[in-house]
């Protein structure tokens, strides 16, 4: 088949990837009690007929949500695979022609024709909406690949749509072996946000998750740091005796043995005090080239933060840098550092 | 100009034996025989039996237990042992506290001991990427790098050759330097792992980054192996069969505001004040000053912390090391010939205790390279922690 890879994946538009799949069950009122209990949706019209009369319904209705859930395969199917669809392969093969062999789903939009009733019977079928021309992103060179899921009942009629975005990437830099690469939410400038992907309907096989930074060993002299980060406020401890800033912090200052202290909110202005670019040993929860610096705060404190959205052969020592946040995973946000003038609006 | 020496340390001890095992990538046997080994090894280099043993140092970072080496040595009743804190940097300290035991009668004979398999078994190189935290106040200090990726020696001492380069103008070549004289002396050392294979100074331009400034070529090796070092009084050392070399000094060092490996919140971080403080008790203790030391060596992890050592140390003035180096003065025939063994980047990673074995050869007169007229010898332990050094002496 001729063409460039980009003309040939977006060849694949108005292909069906998923052939009309039908839910294993039909709407019913065990399958929804479960959902609306682990969503914590208390709205009555979901579970009590008179409720839902009262509403103006015929009787109970599934959440709306709940749409894709109804075709969902189970965990056991999902994990073990399936036959793939002729315009599936194709494209799995083209994604491995072309190296894009990391994902991260940017955001996905639903629509719905109607509320599902108890007994209604859902099938659904998915095909490519679109494929965009080859991007460059902070994560990686690649394609967003749309995709839409169609739901309709029982007499064929649609009953709600499902839009799905999954940017397909080349990692901008090898992943170590056995490693998938996991976009870091502030690394991202071109990336499009990354909505909250749900694992169980994304088309792709579970990767393996990409390990976690090293944990931060807390105790009482430094928790409260750390827990500021995750609030995104980077704290200078002060202590208050003699108004002595300290970091890294500890119980007593140095100056005048005081155990009394509280803390102040760095302006999050300073200047590279010193750097170093890490290439070897390559840990699997960071991409190198890593560039990591001891920074010179405005309040005369340093500490050690990496920096970010900076080519590594442009940082100079003395370099004007402002505070920025890496929100490494739901435990650990870690300041950072990017150019002085180079902000995020 | 040497003065009397003011410390009753200076001169009270003397190393009489040293035993190494092979310096090798794998040993292929057990931690605690490459202790045994060298510990018998430097026994009988000093002809002294196990059982006349009273006293046994090493330093943290050591698998093997004093008890261990004891029992496995016929060794028997021990009344010293001691182990210094912060690894490599206390090297000399266990000459130091052998030195202080012997001195005092709390012991009479002590073996100072270092062995490992950090080559073949776990990696010293790595650092602290996958060791696991605790809430001491010992693990929290390596919370405010290890999150960010800053996790390797290689890394920590990075940080401190960027800062010194910005401030003297120091350069790779000026680090370079360093390595390439290390394997010129480990090339003619038959026990070095780098015997016979020099670099140039492009082949250090060439090789790859490991953590920008620092190379491959700026970087020590990891060594499988074991090193000893047996410690008597002064007067027992005049019995025995080699011509002993007398500790004139021996001292330890902390900073102000000293961190493990990361220094980087003190006023100036292109220093090595610790070194300084354990160089002014040095020659304090002795009596003697730079210009009494024939020859030096100075712990070599990585390349850039030796240039700061000789300006601590009062060879050259701070930020001249540079130019001290390139004059070739750390070279047989130079000022200060240093590191004849081939250093750690050419002979061998035993945490500073080989060079301390070195300095003993060069005062034997017995090194591969070795200088003419040595009368002291200046040794380091490791930098950018809490360090110790010592002047080693002939009669
Ligand atoms: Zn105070």
């Amino acid at each position: 088949m001729g063409g460039s890879l980009t003309e040939r994946l977006q060849a694949l538009a108005g292909r069906e990837l998923t052939a009309e799949t039908w839910a294993q069950d039909a709407v019913n009122q065990p399958m929804i009690r479960h959902w609306a209990e682990a969503m914590g949706d208390r709205n009555p019209i979901h579970l009590d007929e008179d409720a839902a009369r009262a509403a103006g319904r015929d009787g109970v209705v599934a959440p709306a949500t709940m749409l894709q859930a109804w075709t969902m395969r189970g965990y056991a199917a999902t994990v073990a695979g399936g036959p793939a669809s002729p315009a599936a392969a194709e494209l799995a093969a083209l994604l491995e022609e072309g190296g894009l062999t990391s994902v991260v789903a940017t955001d996905s939009e639903l629509e719905f024709a109607r509320e599902l009733r108890l007994g209604d019977r859902i099938s659904v079928t998915e095909t490519v909406e679109s494929v965009s021309p080859e991007k460059r992103t902070a994560l990686g060179t690649g394609h967003f690949v749309t995709t839409v899921k169609t739901y309709r009942d029982q007499d064929g009629e649609v009953v709600g749509t499902q839009r799905w975005r999954l940017l397909r990437f080349r990692p901008e830099r090898p992943a170590a072996p056995g490693t998938a690469e996991q976009p870091e939410p502030t690394a991202g400038t071109e990336a499009e946000p990354a909505a909250q992907a749900e694992p169980a309907v994304q088309p792709e096989p579970a990767e393996k998750p990409r390990p976690l930074r090293p944990r931060p060993a807390t105790n009482r002299d430094n928790a409260f740091w750390f827990e500021a980060c995750l609030e995104h406020r980077l704290l200078i401890q002060r202590c208050t005796a003699c108004g002595t800033l300290r970091h890294p912090p500890g119980p007593c200052c140095g100056v005048c043995r005081s155990f009394d202290w509280d803390t102040v909110e760095a302006s999050g202005r300073g200047e590279v005090y010193s750097f170093v670019v890490n290439h070897h040993p390559r840990v699997p929860a960071f991409d190198y080239p890593l560039v990591v610096a001891v920074v010179e705060l405005a309040e005369g404190t340093r500490l050690i933060a990496n920096l970010v959205d900076v080519e590594p052969d442009r940082i100079r020592i003395g370099m004007p840098v402002v505070l920025e946040w890496i929100d490494a995973d739901p435990q650990l946000s870690l300041p950072a550092f990017r150019p002085a003038g180079t902000e995020k609006n | 100009m040497a003065s009397s020496p003011t410390s009753p340390l200076s001169g009270a001890a003397a190393i009489v034996g040293i035993g190494a095992t092979e310096f090798s990538k794998d040993s292929g046997r057990s931690e605690l025989q490459l202790a045994c080994e060298a510990v018998l090894a430097a026994l009988d280099d000093a002809g002294i039996g196990p059982e006349e043993v009273d006293g046994l140092t090493t330093f943290t970072m050591e698998g093997n237990p004093e008890i261990a080496v004891a029992r496995s040595c016929g060794i028997g009743e021990l009344s010293f042992f001691s182990r210094v804190g912060y690894g490599g940097g206390a090297a000399c300290a266990t000459v130091q506290q052998a030195a202080m035991a012997v001195a005092t009668g709390a012991a009479q004979v002590v073996v100072c001991y270092r062995a490992f398999n950090e080559r073949s078994g776990e990696r010293f190189g790595t650092g602290m990427q996958d060791r696991p935290m605790a809430s001491t106040a010992d693990r929290a200090q390596y919370s405010w790098f290890t999150p960010f990726g800053l996790l390797t020696p290689a890394q920590w001492v990075a940080m401190f050759a960027r800062r010194y380069m910005h401030r003297y103008g120091a350069t790779g070549d000026d680090f370079g330097r360093v390595a390439v004289v290390a394997r010129k002396h480990a090339a003619n050392n038959p026990a070095a792992w780098f015997h016979g294979r020099p670099i140039t100074l492009e082949d250090h331009r060439n090789s790859r980054w490991i953590a920008e400034p620092l190379r491959l070529l700026d970087c020590c090796q990891e060594t499988d192996g074991g090193q000893a070092l047996v410690v008597v009084s002064a007067e027992r050392a005049r019995d025995l069969r080699h011509k002993p070399a007398i500790v004139r000094a021996a001292a330890q060092g902390s900073g102000e505001d000293q961190q493990m490996m990361t220094s980087y919140y003190r006023p100036d971080i292109t220093g090595i004040p610790e070194m300084g403080l354990v160089g002014r008790q040095l020659y304090a203790q002795s009596g003697l000053t730079p210009n009494d030391v024939q020859a030096a060596v100075l712990y070599d992890h990585f390349t850039p912390l030796v240039l700061p050592q000789l300006e601590e140390l009062g060879f050259c003035k701070p930020g001249e090391a540079k130019d001290f180096i390139a004059d070739g003065h750390l070279e047989l025939g130079g000022r200060l010939p240093s590191n004849t063994h081939g250093g750690q980047i050419g002979e061998a990673y035993l945490h500073g205790v080989n060079g301390i074995a070195e300095g003993v050869r060069l005062i034997r007169g017995t090194s591969y390279n070795q200088p003419e007229d040595v009368h002291n010898v200046l040794v380091t332990a490791g930098t950018a922690v809490p360090t110790s050094a010592l002047i080693l002496g002939a009669e």
